[in-house]
């Protein structure tokens, strides 16, 4: 046990739990793929969420090629295109995304950054992993199961999602759609269970909550979240495969199908809307939070100053949590519910916007006086602010109920959450592999790809999803196989949508050279060091680098200070890690 | 410098591409122009807000990007600044909710003499249903659909006999009446979206929908359906005719009631 310093070093100390005993592995098998140390589990999400993700950008070409070009590729039918639209939406917004912030970053992070052996119960934890597999898994089955996958839209809305009208209704599709959805909750909450538990009780000596970094405090916060929101998607697929599979009419009511009577009646389907967004709004906010805490530390790390007004971006990610859950039905504005939600959901949630918006002035006040290098992840993260406050911005169109009136449906509702929720948490997760794959691999990525990578990504996407909102003002709806011809649809904008597929194509090409970079540099890479940012979280100041099995050699870390010693005045380096011990006076949680 | 530059021409080329680029609403024919007017107001305040914060980014990555024996400054908090930003804020999203909770009150309160009009959707097809002499519609069913009986009118209700039923046809409706369009659907979710009227509403089987909307301008106008319905969703098109009050009545007299639908499908009239 390490002995707490006392006097004004001042380490408060917080959950104090004994150092425990972890597991050992006893052969290749145990160490490698049954692994239980949770930076094998976080690789092991990575890559799997990764490897998905490619089949994801794949589809996106394929719809892209046929809004861009209808009728010019034989096999791209209307089922196909749904198909594409649905699997790419579902595995983007789940299996990667999520995945990856929480599976990934989170395992990888979360006992490293907070001075922990490894999670709590790494048991679950390797778990997890296995049942995320098998998730990814039947949802791949479906584009080989008779029938092809689903092509009801990611939302699955009833009673399409389960009619012969809808591609996989009737066959496997949406069988092992919902299928694996719900196995992919039950490994979530696994591994979920375990990054809330660890961070409350899993912390060193020293590392109070309010010196945790925003990463930890992100990361945190979507798991509470997802925990609490996954189960209404839960209940949501079980009544529907019930409704599939039983002829039980949860979601269903008297339909005449083609002309025929089903044997089904008293359902409701806009339930089945309330319980999806129920999950599906704050799961927008389970993808942004962990950006939102990566993001800060990245700024602050690469601009050598601390992360301007940090007690507030923690209550600003807390407060958007919250606030999270009682949004929801601003999706369904024009679905249909009593009118009257519209005045609440409109107010809650234009609300959200004001502590997001002071989440991206202290991010930019946070560059005013810094000393900017301009790394690769630096570079990402400012091309997140951009599209962040970009897509921001639209959601304050769609967010007010009259005004998403014309635009609810349309491809404007496709750029927006493109920018807010797709490009932005992406250009995070690149500019923290560019940050991290250091510490991973102990190797630095390299910086000619890199930069080819970055500029490609950032300007290709703004290309494609900045000028998308202007089709949905004129009025294009989405998920159109194809627009046909349309009195006020002008030809100029089939001239934009062939622009947009082109400049699609080649982000896609793009990420090629990530991939490419990420396995030549694990044997190419220059050697990194243990802290090549000269950063000031724990996770730089492990004795190996990549850190060993147990992270911390012999001793835990003792914190003596917040994240974000940056440029100390007085102190001989620009940065103090978290377990030099205070010395100058530096000793609260968050100098005043 | 060239981030610098990039970030620049980002905020400029947004603004110019918003105030050159070919495509802006079509032309409205509906009364929604207050939508038109708190859409503006917001694209005013997010543009001002974008420029903004981009520029000040550039500015700060010019100014301070690390040369040789830079420093960064060391400010944890400032909570002056930080109360004045969230307040700034607050200021500037009060001002765009109020107009847009205003225009919805609006939106949903039904004036008294709004004519009610029937849209019915089915996979891929739409049809409507008009109000006959009485002036009231007959209820109905998705129980009672059948092929002679396409959108499930009950025959024991009197008030529907005199319905006007146009299956799969074009709507008429008079310039300048206000009409309270009721959405009903037999199968799956669907959406009654004409660009040019703003407006637009899901419709979901077992309830009944609703929004109004006064034509504003005669022309023909294209129907689409905006929630995804299955394979022909693209494909389910149909056609609203806004006409002067003469043209209307005649239109108006040419179409089938739903006693006379039933005559020429032979149905047997109905007990009462």
């Amino acid at each position: 046990m390490v002995e707490i310093p006392s006097g004004s070093a001042g380490a408060i100390p917080s959950a104090e739990v004994e150092d425990v005993e972890l597991y050992h592995p006893k052969s290749w098998w145990t160490k490698y793929v049954f692994s239980q140390d949770a930076k094998i589990i976080a690789v092991q999400y990575s890559v799997t969420a990764i490897s998905i993700g490619l089949v994801a950008l794949v589809l996106s070409w394929l719809m892209r090629l046929q809004l861009a070009f209808p009728g010019y590729f034989a096999f791209i039918d209307a089922d196909h295109y749904y198909q594409f639209i649905t699997m790419h939406g579902m595995i983007m917004v789940i299996y990667l995304l999520t995945a990856l912030f929480l599976g990934g970053f989170g395992n990888y992070l979360i006992p490293l950054m907070v001075g922990a052996r490894d999670m709590v119960f790494p048991y679950a934890n390797m778990l997890s992993y296995w049942i995320y597999l098998l998730a990814v898994l039947i949802l791949a089955a479906g584009f080989f199961a008779p029938g092809g996958p689903t092509g009801a839209g990611w939302t699955l809305y009833p009673p399409q999602a389960v009619l012969s009208g809808t591609p996989g209704g009737k066959d496997w599709g949406i069988l092992l759609m919902l299928t694996s959805l719900i196995v992919f909750i039950i490994g979530f909450t696994m591994g979920g269970l375990n990054y809330v538990v660890t961070v409350l009780q899993g912390r060193a000596r020293g590392m109070t909550l309010m010196r945790m970094p925003l990463t930890v405090w992100g990361i945190f916060t979507a798991t509470v979240m997802a925990l609490l929101a996954f189960p209404a998607l839960f209940v949501a697929c079980v009544m529907m495969l019930f409704d599939r599979l039983l002829g039980t009419s949860f979601f269903m009511p008297a339909i005449v199908e083609m002309g025929e009577q089903l044997q089904h009646g008293g359902g409701s389907p806009i339930l089945f809307q309330h319980l999806f967004w129920f999950f599906g709004h704050p799961e927008v906010y389970i993808v942004a939070l962990p950006a939102f805490g990566i993001v800060s530390d990245l700024i602050s790390t690469h601009a050598r100053k601390n992360i301007f007004g940090y007690r507030m971006m923690v209550w600003a990610i807390v407060i958007i949590g919250a606030l999270s859950f009682i949004v929801w039905a601003h999706h369904m504005y024009v679905s249909g519910m009593n009118p009257a939600f519209g005045f609440f959901f409109a107010t809650t949630t234009l609300i959200i916007a004001i502590p997001t918006a002071i989440k991206v002035y202290n991010w930019v006040l946070t560059l005013w006086r810094g000393d900017i290098h301009l790394t690769l992840p630096m570079l990402f993260a400012l091309a997140f602010i951009v599209t962040f406050v970009n897509g921001g911005l639209t959601g304050l169109f769609l967010g007010n109920v009259v005004v998403d009136v014309p635009l609810s449906d349309t491809m404007f509702v496709v750029a927006h959450f493109h920018m807010v929720m797709g490009v932005a948490p992406i250009l995070v997760i690149f500019g923290a592999i560019y940050h991290w794959y250091p510490k991973v691999t102990g190797r630095m990525l390299n910086e000619t790809l890199g930069q080819i990578h970055f500029w490609t990504t950032f300007l290709g996407t703004y290309a494609i999803f900045f000028p998308m909102h202007y089709l949905g003002l004129l009025g294009v709806p989405r998920r159109y196989f194809e627009m046909g011809e349309t009195a006020f649809v002008p030809p100029s904008a089939h001239t934009l949508n062939i622009f947009i597929t082109v400049m699609a194509l080649i982000v896609g090409a793009a990420q090629m050279v990530f991939l490419f970079n990420l396995v030549w540099s694990l044997f190419r890479g220059r050697e990194a060091g243990g802290n090549p940012w000269r950063a000031t979280t724990l996770e730089w100041q492990t004795p190996q680098t990549p850190p060993a099995h147990g992270n911390w050699g012999k001793e835990l870390p003792v914190v003596y200070r917040w994240a974000y010693d940056y440029s100390v005045p007085g102190a001989a380096e620009d940065f103090i890690p978290q377990t030099v011990p205070a010395s100058g006076g530096v000793t609260r949680e968050v100098p005043a | 410098m060239a981030v610098v530059l990039i970030l620049v021409m980002i905020v400029v080329g947004s603004v110019l591409f918003h105030v050159l680029s070919p495509w802006w609403w079509t032309p409205i024919a509906s009364n929604w122009n207050y939508i038109d007017s708190t859409l503006v107001i917001t694209f005013w305040i997010t543009g001002i807000v974008f420029v903004a914060v981009v520029s000040f980014m550039a500015y700060c990555v010019f100014r301070f990007r690390h040369r040789p024996g830079n420093r960064a400054a060391y400010e944890p908090e400032n909570r002056r600044l930080e109360v004045l930003l969230a307040g700034g804020t607050a200021v500037g999203v009060a001002a765009m909710l109020a107009p847009g909770l205003v225009v919805w009150n609006q939106f949903i309160t039904v004036p008294d003499d709004a004519v009610p009009v029937e849209v019915v959707s089915q996979q891929w097809l739409w049809s409507f249903r008009l109000p006959g002499a009485d002036g009231k519609l007959g209820r109905a069913e998705t129980r009672d659909v059948s092929p002679d009986n396409p959108l499930g009118l009950n025959k024991n209700d009197a008030s529907g006999l005199d319905d006007v039923i146009i299956e799969g046809g074009e709507l008429h409706l008079p310039i300048g009446k206000p009409v309270r369009i009721l959405l009903r659907s037999v199968d799956v979710l669907h959406d009654f979206y004409v660009p040019e009227f703003r407006a637009k509403m899901d419709m979901i089987p077992g309830m009944i929908t609703y929004f109004w909307f006064t034509p504003t301008r005669t022309g023909s106008f294209e129907i689409l359906c905006a929630e995804l319905c299955g394979i022909g969703h693209a494909q389910m098109r149909g056609t609203v005719v806004v006409d002067e009050a003469a043209d209307y009545q005649t239109w108006l007299g040419q179409q089938q009631t739903f006693t006379q639908l039933m005559a020429s499908s032979g149905e047997p009239p109905p007990a009462n």
